[in-house]
């Protein structure tokens, strides 16, 4: 203790060591930032991201119930890992459930009707956690919708894009491997399915199913198995992405929606400390007690009804969960295309649905974001977001896209809309053979044309204001309709969005009569693409044009929206 | 006003030209102006919100004692009716008093930061995500340091070395995981997916009561679900392999009504048949029989086959016939097999020999 005087300044015996200049009193909150601060130095970071500006909207919301419910599965999740057996010795059932009294069983399936009906809050615990997993995969793709729509996948966020599509794939796994672990008769059939899969593949199909299932199936290894990856292996790395995936978001700040005042170069919303921590901390609890009250009133997956699994058995009507339904309706209704091919069998009626479509849907939603600025030849940061009939040609193949699954997702329900509507199971399945391809085509240019019909409607908005619905007649006995003006603000909304260039071929000039630049080849296929994705854009009124328009004084001026600048 | 601009900025030589008008017509007007609050404005209505906000935080803890209640005083089967809802007490309790606990605390939130907290809205700016020039310029200078400092530029076998060898690493890992099954060799597969434990005068019986099947006892039209009769002194995994591959169904039909072909004229009894059960598309057991068409439909996907006709697809996405296994009457009238399955059952898999499975006309 040679040198105490160095530790303490003059005014202060404690190590504080800048005091702030006037006197100013903390709150406790305030004194406990301090008190971690003098222990890891947390201000330095924190003042950095305490008063970081969220934008709000509600389709931002989509991305936070998704993980909420990824937490409710967690908690849920480590609950029902203390009671359930991951078993597939046999056992005879014993517990309160009369109607199966006695039947053998496997013990993961005895573990989840005890899990049921004998430990206390164990049914709500099982079906809290199986409706957070149908609203988790529900919130989950129906964000990524979002995010595509709006174009919140572009320049610099694409890394985030394919984080995004590594959970949701992920997610579809663990979904499967949880579904499967009751060992009840859906879930076995379920496994009977991806056992038909998994053998489809050429080559090597036998040896990945002797591998998975440790022999033929259905073997005694699978759910022990599927328990590894449901409650380990599955949720580390869901966890891991989740966290790269939140603190991209925190790092690139988040998008926002085009408005008065907000730019490429800003962010307008509410400070993280205290109104967005509030407002999203209070969300997480409206969506876990939306789900415990989901859980108390709305039967889920009554395992007990169906029975143990034993192969020879199946329920009529069976269905898998709805993010299963889409590979179900095209499996149902691919054709029975087979090859035999010497000693070997190519099984394509099991393979393309199943293992390729998948295959398919997430590599092209994994490309997409480098394919549309390859396209465009955009490579610049985008912070604003699109509105979606801005980018007609994207929204018109994103609904395309949804459409195709939508019609994939019918026809997983064709025996029941067989018996429903009276028609015969061929003819359905026929017809939405047709309809997977010609619908998204259909959609697409239904699309494409209301795009740009909106486009049109937003031009005479801010050339002659909006429509009032009222019809007045003159003296003369015409009749007109009078518009009414639009404030500056929502004019602004309307115009200000970017307008790119079709990219020209080599050798032709610009659109705009400017020579391409030096050492920029674009081939013939690529303009053809360009002009494709950007060529049908109305363009949008020029300030000219639109002084015009107020100077002939088609009963619309804008109005100011705003008093300020 | 008509800007336009040569993008992207020059850094990226070898990208295409994109001509991007900014073009403004109506000006931007600002972050709107903010405007008061009701709940700001009127302190009678503020007042309510507070209250609204405590209320609802105070109702927690009720909650919280009604869900440790019902946990302890309810009893474990007692059921509750609430019009067409018919359910457990115990969790529609919990449920929803637990629901409304959680979602309390959740609403209080909310309505704290948006009626109460000061809803001026903030502004931040951004910077471009790329580092600047002198950033990557100090930060490449960095990293030329340390790969001098590594002294890789003189000792390149280093780096190469370095990489193979942990290349290499990963190859004893995935080894590790060959043990995770058998390997599929063709010895194995005959073994396994293409035997069943059918074999030459072994019984079929009921797969529920395990009773031997008499012909005699199956009456035209009827369909009974049997199992072979070794299955009954099976137990646990053994039993359940052999039921996924050995569960067949034996249906009468009228044998005036149905095409034998010449090759299995003696693997049936008097119009009886046996099919596999396990639909040759993706395994799941097939069940819905229609007795006038002699039509076998798979409720899975829907696979139709033809028992009229050796088991042919009519329907669906299955690509081969149902297997038939050969059967005859043993010395007291009873079903037995001949022989098992001629070819293998259930869903295809890469090593199957398809070309001996039955074909429409074949003979
Ligand atoms: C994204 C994450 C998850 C999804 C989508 C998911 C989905 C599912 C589903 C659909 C079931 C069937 C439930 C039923 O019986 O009706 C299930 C069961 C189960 N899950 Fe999860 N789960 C997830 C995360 C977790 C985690 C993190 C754990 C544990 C740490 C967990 C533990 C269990 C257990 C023990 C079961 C079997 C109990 C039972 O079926 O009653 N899950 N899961
Ligand atoms: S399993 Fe029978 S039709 Fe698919």
């Amino acid at each position: 203790m040679a040198r105490p005087a160095d530790v303490t300044t003059a005014e202060s015996s404690a190590v504080e060591a800048h005091e702030p200049t006037a006197p100013h009193r903390l709150s406790s909150a305030g004194a406990a930032a301090e008190w971690v601060d003098d222990r890891v130095g947390a201000a330095r970071l924190g003042k950095g991201l305490i008063r970081k500006v969220f934008p709000d909207h509600w389709s931002f919301l989509l991305g936070e119930i998704a993980l909420y419910s990824f937490i409710v599965l967690l908690l849920t999740g480590v609950f029902l890992t203390i009671w359930f057996k991951p078993s597939m010795a046999e056992t005879q059932y014993d517990g309160s459930y009369q109607l199966l009294k006695g039947i053998p069983m496997s013990k993961a399936f005895a573990s989840t009707l005890q899990l049921s009906f004998d430990v206390r809050g164990g049914l709500l615990l099982r079906q809290v956690h199986h409706w957070a997993a149908i609203l988790f995969t529900a919130a989950a793709v129906v964000h990524m919708l979002r995010i595509f729509f709006t174009g919140a996948f572009r320049k610099p966020r694409e890394i985030n894009w394919l984080i995004g599509i590594g959970l949701l794939s992920l997610s579809l796994i663990e979904g499967f491997a949880g579904y499967s672990l009751p060992d009840d008769l859906l879930s076995g059939t379920g496994l009977r399915f991806v056992d038909g899969l998994i053998r489809s593949i050429p080559l090597v199909g036998t040896w990945i199913e002797f591998f998975v299932f440790a022999g033929q199936y259905p073997g005694t290894s699978i759910i022990p198995r599927l328990y590894m990856a449901h409650i380990l292996l599955v949720p580390a790395l869901l966890l891991g992405l989740v966290s790269a995936h939140l603190a991209l978001v925190f790092y690139h700040k988040h998008t926002q929606y085009p408005g008065p005042g907000r730019t490429e170069q800003n962010v307008v919303g509410y400070p993280l400390f205290p109104v967005y921590m509030a407002k999203a901390g209070g969300f997480f609890f409206v969506v876990f007690g939306v789900l415990v009250l989901m859980g108390g009133l709305m039967q889920i997956n009554p395992v007990w009804k169906f029975g143990p699994y034993t192969p020879n058995q199946v329920t009529a009507g069976s269905q898998p969960d709805w993010y299963m339904g889409w590979v179900e309706g095209a499996v149902r209704i691919t054709p029975n295309w087979e090859w035999h091919l010497g000693h070997t069998t190519w099984s394509w009626n099991i393979f393309l649905p199943g293992v390729g479509l998948m295959g398919l849907l997430f590599t092209s939603l994994a490309a997409w974001p480098f394919v549309e600025a390859w396209i465009t030849g955009d490579k610049r940061e985008h912070h604003l977001l699109d509105r979606p009939r801005n980018a007609p040609t994207r929204t018109a193949l994103g609904v395309a896209g949804m459409t195709c699954y939508a019609m994939f997702w019918i026809a997983g329900g064709n025996d029941i809309i067989a018996t429903h509507f009276s028609l015969s199971l061929e003819s359905i399945t026929r017809f939405m053979r047709v309809a997977v391809f010609v619908a998204p085509v259909i959609a697409y240019h239904v699309t494409k044309r209301l795009c740009i019909w909106l486009q049109r409607r937003d031009q005479e908005r801010v050339l002659h204001g909006s429509e009032t619905g009222v019809l007045i007649r003159t003296p003369e006995g015409g009749y007109y309709e009078p518009h009414e003006p639009i404030t500056v603000d929502q004019a602004f909304v309307l115009t200000q969005h970017d307008e790119m260039d079709v990219l020209d071929a080599t050798e032709g000039a610009n659109a705009n009569g400017l020579p391409p630049r030096d050492g920029v080849v674009v081939s013939k296929r690529r303009a053809a693409l360009s002009r494709w994705f950007l060529a049908d854009n109305l363009a949008k009124p020029t300030r000219e044009e639109l002084e015009h328009a107020h100077d002939h004084g088609s009963s619309a001026a804008l109005t100011s929206g705003s008093d300020h600048d | 006003m008509n800007s336009i601009d040569l993008e992207p900025a020059e850094d990226h030589g070898s990208v295409p030209a994109v001509y991007v008008h900014h073009q403004h017509p109506v000006p931007d007007p600002g972050i709107e102006e903010h405007i008061e609050r009701y709940t700001d404005a009127n302190p009678a209505a503020g007042r309510r919100v507070y209250a609204q906000v405590v209320g609802m935080l105070a109702l927690v803890p009720v909650m919280a004692i009604a869900v440790i209640v019902i946990y302890f005083a309810v009893p474990r089967q007692a059921s509750i009716r609430l019009g067409p809802l018919y359910a457990n007490a115990m969790n529609v309790g919990l449920g929803v008093t637990g629901g409304l606990m959680v979602a309390l605390i959740g609403f209080a939130a909310i309505q704290w930061a948006k009626q109460i907290m000061g809803d001026e809205e903030s502004v931040d700016y951004r910077h471009p995500i790329l580092s600047s020039r002198e950033d990557r310029e100090e930060f490449l200078s960095m990293v030329d340091d340390g790969v001098r400092q590594s002294n890789l530029g003189r000792r390149r076998l280093i780096g190469a070395a370095l990489m193979g060898a942990l290349g290499v690493v990963a190859a004893p890992a995935v080894v590790l995981l060959s043990d995770m099954g058998p390997y599929a060799t063709p010895s194995r597969i005959r073994a396994t997916l293409e035997k069943t434990v059918w074999a030459e005068g072994v019984r079929l019986v009921n797969d529920v009561t395990y009773t031997p099947i008499k012909a005699s006892e199956i009456e035209i039209g009827q369909l009974v679900n049997g199992e072979p009769e070794v299955i009954a002194h099976m137990e646990g995994a053994a039993k359940i392999e052999a039921i996924a591959k050995a569960a067949i169904i034996v249906v009468r039909m009228d044998p005036k009504s149905i095409r034998i072909p010449a090759s299995r004229k003696n693997w049936q009894v008097g119009g009886i048949l046996a099919y596999s059960k396990i639909c040759t598309h993706v395994g799941c057991p097939i069940s819905l029989w229609e007795r006038t068409t002699h039509h076998l439909l798979c409720p899975c996907h829907q696979s139709t086959f033809d028992l009229g006709d050796s088991g042919v697809v009519i329907f669906g996405p299955a690509a081969r016939s149902l297997p038939q296994l050969p059967i005859t009457v043993d010395s007291e009238g009873y079903l037995v097999a001949r022989s098992d399955f001629t070819v293998p059952v259930g869903p295809s898999f890469f090593e199957r020999d398809s070309r001996h499975d039955f074909k429409k006309g074949d003979n």
